[in-house]
């Protein structure tokens, strides 16, 4: 390097500021790693981060030990009744939760008849799990049998066809209503909200104010007004003698509510797709549909993916409105629980809402974090 | 299929029947669902007519003048069990906007501050602002709200063993919160004037502060000059004048409480419930916004020489509430529909007075629910237009 140097420009060595030789190679600092230095840019980096994190840490040490104190070390466990949990400086009546989980589960279904729901929850996972893990094969088939078959079999175990007992659906309760709302919801408000997403973005007038129209009436409105419509005004505007289930009717009122958002999300991702892209497939000539069905929505509904799951969490936690028309969902379930003298105890609802946010969060949590991991492996823009 | 394309393309293009024209098409489809919404809605309507006259409920709107007949446990407005359904209807819409407006407020507080701690470099600080976030907003509401109201608020002592605070004038109990009312006595309109003052004199030298900053680039103190203007100088009047107004104390007196204000256990929960609800997705909003900040703005305030603090006030915020105004705005909408949740733990909002009990009472749901559907999508619609004048006064003036 010098030789180049001294070479090709005489007057560069003259120069004061560039050195001829080389520095004896000095140890690496030491507080540039462990333990140490991780505290002190985290937590003590300047004065005020100080003060912070003692506040935090003191607000830490407020909470924690009587929460963890109240959900494990004084917990009550076992016992078969109030008894157990009554008395001074006693935790969490998890023996309640205990007592009631097939309740919780399952509602008032008959027990003999329990397990076709066991059998249909068996059928889900066994064509949900693959389908959700990118490199297992025949995705294709798996989401047929998800969406087309399952939910056949589902309906026939589950409300009692060809010979099987009938269940009436106001037997059906707790997780399994739940899961019956947000998964009816989930699967009708994806086509759904694709069409009115479509019919919004419409060239022909009356197709657009439609949607329009429908998208901004429910999403206009709470959910739990279009709840009483679906169960006091649906059954008005149908023809005498015509009835249908009360949960189905609440299951119309949710889907629809779901699919108007849904609509929303997947516009967004509709305007997001670059002009080129339907100019490029008009020049292909493809046909309406096969213009959206092959460049449009793949790419716009890839690009909305954190919304739609989104939309799939609230839907998902929107279904405990339920219980304000009386139909008993899990929160439904465990709160008519709390009534019932044998375990009327101070802990007995405070640890029943727990059992149930726990639940919730597993489901929403989950559903968010497999988001996330779907919307960094989807991710082909290179930033 | 080339050879087809070619020759094609060397002719005139052959004419399509008229099957395949799409203007044909699209008028063929929109009448097609024109006649079924028609159809759908023309059913629908005769069947609710032929269904509410064997039924023999009234239609229309005629009720609303009838007695109501039934309490209501929190009015802002004046009411009894004597007024009319009118009232009731006011009532309840008045309670929406208020615990609406209250939620609005408290959650926009803390989902900022518990956002820009999601963004801390404190570890401490940013765990907990995730954990928060993380597990306000996988619970459903409904449950958040029933957990206050059941398993905290009504699990605290009755009022004898009353949680005492501040020098036993406020006591929390499971009838709520009572508190000292206090009385305005002579003089007290001086001391309100100090505050309108306070605020107009604060306004005026804020908007001089700006110019002059435009101007000359002098920086003037003007948000603690502001605090002091609108705060300091009242708590000065009021001492000067010597504290014009009268507690009145609450005091046990049997099984209750008498004197003072009460803040109900239904309105505590519903308002604790909807702002920490709403305000951890707040929290998300405002930290997507202010990270969609491209970081080379934040290093060219450094290399302007503005403190960090500075720099998030001039020139972070400001960009970021271009991106957290829409999301935003969809989460003040979100909390002033699920206030209609009240009608679980019993606060008199609209839903709960309207579309629960004079429903129930009248009959007509028909129109009881039309009218609260009405009014939450006239609501809806007043938000996101002030909202929308709001995004457009911040929005980016390209030039």
């Amino acid at each position: 390097m010098s030789d180049t140097h001294a070479e090709t420009d005489v007057a560069t060595t003259r120069l004061a500021f560039v050195r001829n030789d080389f520095l004896k190679s000095e140890a690496p600092p030491v507080r540039e790693g462990g333990l140490g230095h991780w505290l002190k840019v985290n937590l003590f980096a300047t004065p005020k981060d100080t003060i912070l994190t003692i506040l935090m840490a003191l607000f830490l040490a407020w909470i924690l030990p009587p929460l963890l104190n109240w959900a494990f070390f004084s917990a009550v466990w076992d016992g078969s009744n109030r008894e157990a949990c009554l008395g001074e400086g006693r935790g969490a009546c998890w023996a309640f939760v205990d007592a009631k989980f097939a309740q919780f589960m399952y509602g008032r279904y008959p027990i003999d008849e329990r397990w076709r729901v066991d059998l249909t929850a068996i059928l889900l996972i066994v064509s949900l799990v693959p389908l959700a893990i990118p490199s297992v094969p025949y995705k294709k088939f798996n989401a047929i049998f998800l969406l087309v078959v399952f939910p056949i079999i589902a309906f026939i175990l589950l409300t009692g066809q060809f010979g099987l007992r009938p269940v009436r659906t106001d037997l059906w309760g707790g997780l399994l209503v739940t899961l019956v709302v947000a998964i009816v919801g989930i699967v009708v408000s994806l086509p759904l909200g694709v069409l009115l997403a479509l019919g919004r973005r419409s060239h022909l007038p009356f197709v657009k104010y439609a949607s329009i129209v429908f998208i901004e009436f429910w999403r206009g409105v709470p959910l739990i007004t279009i709840l009483f419509m679906s169960s006091v005004m649906l059954p008005l505007f149908l023809p005498d003698g015509v009835t249908f289930d009360k949960l189905l009717r609440a299951l119309v009122g949710v889907a629809f509510f779901a699919s108007a958002y849904m609509a929303e999300v997947i516009r967004g991702g509709l305007q997001a797709i670059p002009k080129g892209q339907y100019e490029a497939a008009d020049a292909m000539g493809l046909s309406y549909w096969q213009k959206m069905r092959l460049i449009i929505l793949p790419q716009a509904l890839t690009m909305v993916i954190p919304g739609i799951v989104n939309t799939f969490i609230g839907l998902f936690k929107d279904t405990s409105l339920v219980l304000i028309i009386g139909i008993f969902d899990l929160l439904g379930i465990v709160q008519l629980n709390f009534a019932d003298p044998n375990w009327a105890a101070p802990q007995t609802a405070i640890t029943g809402f727990a059992f149930a946010a726990l639940v919730y969060f597993v489901f929403c949590f989950g559903m968010s974090k497999y988001s996330l991991y779907m919307e960094r492996r989807l991710d082909t823009s290179h930033r | 299929m080339t050879i087809a394309t070619i020759d094609s393309s060397a002719s005139q293009p052959a004419r399509a029947s008229l099957f395949y024209d799409p203007v044909i098409r699209g008028v063929v489809f929109q009448v097609l669902l024109a006649l079924f919404i028609i159809y759908l809605v023309y059913s629908g309507v005769t069947n609710a007519a032929n269904n509410l006259a064997r039924a023999g409920i009234a239609t229309g709107f005629g009720f609303l003048n009838n007695r109501a007949g039934f309490d209501i446990g929190q009015s802002l407005i004046p009411y009894t069990a004597n007024s009319t359904y009118r009232q009731a209807f006011f009532v309840g819409l008045t309670n929406t906007i208020f615990v609406a407006a209250i939620g609005i407020f408290f959650a926009t507080i803390l989902g900022f501050i518990v956002g820009i701690a999601r963004l801390s470099k404190n570890f401490l600080v940013r765990k907990v602002a995730e954990v928060y976030v993380e597990t306000l907003r996988n619970i459903p509401l409904l449950l958040q709200l029933l957990f206050w109201y059941k398993a905290v608020l009504s699990a605290l002592p009755a009022p004898r063993g009353s949680i005492e605070m501040f020098n036993s004038s406020v006591f929390l109990n499971n009838r709520g919160l009572i508190m000292p009312h206090y009385l305005a006595e002579a003089g007290a309109s001086i001391f309100y004037a100090s505050i309108a003052i306070g605020i107009a004199v604060a306004v005026v030298i804020a908007r001089w502060a700006k110019k002059r900053q435009m101007a000359t680039g002098q920086i003037f103190p003007t948000i603690r000059v502001a605090l002091g203007l609108i705060i300091g100088v009242p708590l000065v009047v009021l001492f000067v004048l010597g504290v014009p107004f009268t507690a009145e104390y609450p005091e046990l007196s049997g099984f209750n409480f008498s004197g003072g204000t009460t803040i109900r256990p239904e309105f505590m929960a519903l308002l604790l419930g909807l702002s920490l609800y709403t305000a951890a997705f707040i929290a998300e909003i405002v930290r997507a916004g202010i990270l969609a900040v491209s970081k080379g703005q934040t290093e060219a305030a450094f290399s302007l020489g503005l403190r960090p603090n500075t720099t998030m006030r001039l020139v972070i915020i400001p960009q970021a509430l271009r991106v957290i105004i829409p999301p935003l705005t969809s989460q003040y909408l979100n909390l002033t529909k699920n206030s209609s949740l009240a009608i679980a733990v019993g606060y008199p909002d609209l839903v709960s007075v309207f579309s629960g009990t004079v429903a129930n009472q009248t009959g007509q749901a028909v129109e009881v629910i039309s009218i609260t559907m009405i009014v939450y999508l006239t609501l809806s619609l007043l938000t996101s237009a002030f909202m929308n004048w709001f995004n457009s006064r911040v929005a980016l003036v390209e030039r």
